[in-house]
């Protein structure tokens, strides 16, 4: 079984003692088939106790363990030793203020999640005595990828715009919102539209399209974006230009 | 300390949680709920669960085979009132959730499509693809969003209950990104905390489930029951103890030993049946605790095949083909190339038996309520005995709907009964003994013990002489060294002596909760002089319903051992019988 030493320069940040950020270097003992995680979880058991970073289900669907290795967004339970040189640079996700180490205050993103509206608003209510919604699978599919994401924010790390407007929605929220439009159940798109369609939502999308390249469920979210920003372009037609069709 | 005043605060964000949260949010806009939480909810472990939730649907179904298969399935050790409960419920559950957007797999008609799982009679397993879990977990959290009396308390991780008079009347928590103690007043308090397969070093659960949940109530009196029947999932990858569900046999796939021999049938489970026709109740579609423990005789026979991370056995999905595994099975398929890198749609994956899950916990009656007026338990962290001696798969997350709601009814039901806050005095004097018991940990030196080493020495006790089976002589040395390992936990001492977001201070608190809940693992063990599901003595083979159709109840002490005593099980119709899971026989 092979063993492969690796030099680990992690971030550490601490706001009762640190005036700024500083790296720390770690030699670890790796097994081959570990991830990066694998090599935070020995260097936190053996060798310092005092690093902090976030993490649990080691299966890359907690959403929990998400961080800038050798500058790249990524879930570290998904990133492969074998992946790396000998070296590898670990930071706390990019464009989030550091609490301490690679944990990061994620209060934007709780915060933004929550304006768009991220759940069924009923086209016609039913009570539960009446049953299940009738949902094709063709119906089911033209929302289900969209489900997938697990608010891990590789996204935002990863979205330029997000870096540079801060105030920026930003890519999973607007997902998640084109989620329950999508979904032949809802009928709330009228609501989330003032929240996404509006400058902070999917205007300020430039389609780059990291934001779909570092996704670690393949979730698009650069699709839903210019979705939304399509369907509000029609949206805005048919108020201004013919109003007629407005019911 | 800075304290909180709340109608009802519930520990815990996962399903259980979220589901408790949102029916008192729904029937009564007026209460204030504390949503308290040590991770952010959509972190929580019901975000693993993969195959699915049971609830009786289909026409050929109907809720007394779901009893009967729960019931057996639990060796007779379900409290039948509980389960009527539950089968009774599930079916409102997951159509509400279903109303709430989770993305449940479909049939061509629009229905909602069910799934064969172990030990069930009828396809009654609600999936979306193989992770259910997730999206329970994400519809609950999405929906909790827009109940502005849900105030959550996220990265707070709850450290002792608060009691006045025989009552509970709040808690303590410590703020992780101060590292404040908070104090939460609260007139009920809801226990979702989740399981503790953290003990065990091989599990599929995450960091986080660590028993914390148990550990408040038991320390505050409330016996933990039936914790000696711990499941174990057979088809865990060796390399990481990740989970594949066990959906992959609901699909069809098979188990192989070493020769390619489908040795279910060598165990009471046969026969065999055809490749690619799963039959219910039959071979791979068993029960978990026979299917691991028909792993264990291999193993001793052997059989298994040896990999680089020890003996497992062999996993078989080739005949589904790409197109159902990736519809169906797309997080086992990725997992079993990340982690493994065998791909199930070429060859079959190696596997073994992992810790899973706990069949016991916080003691509840029917309606989540446990002996300490104004506390309640739902989900993985309580016991209210629908599982028995072993859990069927998919009845978990059912459970965590059914019985979260049902913790939610009863503290209202509990409100409306009058129960008044505690008065500011014995809720001060609580949280000030809390905060100096967290003040001597933080600042305790000369210690001569760490986390990691005490951690390991437990982990490496249960994997030992608490695993699927069991000796009496190896459970009385489990037993000693706990005992031992408890006593040597009051002499760790932190390394780092910060505020912000300690990990090392939280997983100090998190090994306490650990221990107490190993030792009330080991200890009822003990005590339970025969096999019966998940807990199999080599020196005690035979269930014994005279003596120990009982559940066990053990009741913690700050010191010593805890007291082992036992009550009753509900039995209204179904009197223990043979568990037979070889073919149909009707």
């Amino acid at each position: 079984m092979g063993e492969r030493l690796v030099e680990l320069e992690v971030l550490r940040y601490h706001p009762e003692t640190d005036k700024e950020p500083r790296f720390q270097r770690y030699s670890v003992s790796c097994r081959e088939e570990w991830v990066v995680l694998d090599a935070l979880n020995h260097i936190k058991e053996a060798i310092d106790p005092t690093l902090s970073y976030r993490w649990s289900c080691h299966m890359a669907v907690c959403g929990s363990c998400g961080m800038m290795i050798d500058g790249e967004p990524k879930l570290a339970c998904k990133a492969f030793l074998r992946d790396y040189q000998s070296v590898i640079r670990v930071e706390p996700l990019a464009h989030f203020p550091i609490e301490r180490d690679l944990v990061t205050v994620i209060d934007d993103f709780m915060a933004k999640l929550a304006r768009v509206k991220p759940y069924l608003i009923p086209k016609d209510a039913k009570t539960v005595e009446e049953g299940e919604y009738r949902q094709t699978p063709a119906e089911l599919k033209r929302f289900k990828q969209y489900t997938l994401c697990i608010n891990c924010m590789l996204c935002y790390a990863a979205c330029p715009e997000y870096g540079l407007i801060p105030k920026y929605i930003g890519p999973a929220a607007i997902a998640l919102a084109h989620r329950y439009n999508q979904d032949s159940r809802d009928g709330g798109r009228d609501q989330r539209q003032e929240e996404i369609a509006a400058t902070e939502g999917a205007w300020d999308c430039s389609f780059v399209g990291a934001c779909s390249e570092v996704c670690p469920e393949h979730v698009d979210p650069a699709a839903a974006i210019q979705q939304v920003k399509i369907k509000s372009m029609v949206d805005w037609y048919t108020e201004h230009l013919m109003p007629w069709l407005k019911k | 300390m800075e304290s909180i005043r709340t109608d009802v605060a519930i520990v815990g964000a996962g399903g259980a949680g979220l589901r408790a949260a949102i029916a008192l949010a729904e029937t009564d806009p007026a209460l204030s709920i504390a949503l308290i939480s040590k991770v952010y909810p959509m972190r929580s472990h019901t975000c693993a669960a993969e195959g699915g939730a049971a609830g009786v649907i289909k026409a050929d179904d109907s809720l007394e085979h779901h009893f009967n298969d729960t019931v057996g399935g639990g060796d007779w050790l379900c409290d039948q009132d509980a389960v009527d409960y539950l089968v009774r419920e599930a079916p409102k559950e997951l159509i509400q959730l279903e109303h709430w957007g989770c993305p449940w797999n479909r049939e061509p008609n629009g229905a909602v499509a069910v799934r064969p799982f172990g030990g069930m009679k009828k396809q009654r397993t609600w999936f979306a693809a193989d992770k259910s879990g997730f999206h329970i977990l994400h519809t609950l959290f999405q929906t909790s969003l827009q109940f502005s009396s849900i105030r959550r308390f996220d990265e707070y991780y709850a450290t002792e209950l608060l009691t006045e008079e025989g009552r509970c009347a709040g808690l303590t928590a410590i703020e992780m990104r101060s590292g404040q103690m908070r104090r939460f007043d609260a007139r009920a308090v809801i226990i979702a905390g989740g399981g503790a397969g953290r003990m065990f070093p091989f599990t599929t659960n995450g960091a986080i489930k660590t028993g914390d949940g148990m550990a408040l109530a038991y320390r505050a009196g409330v016996p933990l029951k039936d914790m000696e029947f711990v499941q174990y999932h057979p088809t865990g990858l060796p390399s990481t103890g990740t989970l594949l569900t066990e959906a992959c046999r609901g699909e069809g796939g098979v188990l192989l030993n070493k020769n390619g021999r489908r040795f279910l049938q060598d165990y009471g489970m046969g026969p065999e049946t055809p490749l690619g026709h799963p039959v219910l109740k039959t071979m791979e579609l068993g029960p978990r605790d026979r299917v691991s423990q028909a792993f264990w005789h291999e193993q001793k026979k052997g059989n298994a095949v040896p990999t680089q991370w020890g003996d497992a056995m062999l996993l078989d999905m080739r005949h589904l083909g790409e197109k159902t595994i990736n519809e169906r099975l797309p997080l086992v398929r990725d997992m079993s190339i990340s982690y493994m890198g065998v791909d199930p749609v070429t060859d079959p994956v190696p596997v073994r038996p992992v810790v899973h899950y706990m069949m016991g916990g916080i003691h509840t009656d029917i309606k989540a309520a446990t002996l300490l007026p104004g506390l309640y338990a739902a989900g993985e962290c309580a016991c209210v005995s629908i599982n028995g001696a072993n859990r069927l798969g998919s009845n978990s997350l059912t459970e965590l709907l059914v019985f979260g709601r049902r913790a939610a009814l009863s503290a209202m039901e509990y409100l409306q009964s009058g129960a008044r806050p505690a008065g500011d005095a014995a809720l001060a004097a609580g949280a000030a003994a809390a905060q100096a018991r967290l003040r001597e940990l933080m600042q305790r030196s000369g210690g001569t013990e760490t986390v990691a080493g005490v951690r390991k020495e437990m982990m490496q006790t249960m994997e030992q002489h608490a695993g699927i089976y069991r000796s009496g002589a190896g459970l009385a040395e489990a037993c000693a060294r706990l005992g031992e390992l408890r006593r040597r936990y009051r002499g760790i001492e932190l390394h780092d002596k910060t505020n912000v977001y300690n990990t090392d201070l939280l997983q100090a608190l998190e090994l306490g909760s650990m221990l107490d809940c190993a030792e009330a693992v080991t200890q009822s063990a003990l005590a339970r002089k025969e096999s019966r599901g998940a807990h199999q003595r080599i020196d005690f083979t035979a269930r014994d319903d005279a003596n120990y159709l009982r559940h066990s109840l053990a009741y913690h002490h700050p010191t010593q051992a805890p007291r082992v005593d036992y009550c009753d099980v509900v039995i209204t119709r179904s009197q223990p019988g043979v568990r037979d899971y070889s073919g149909d026989h009707e």
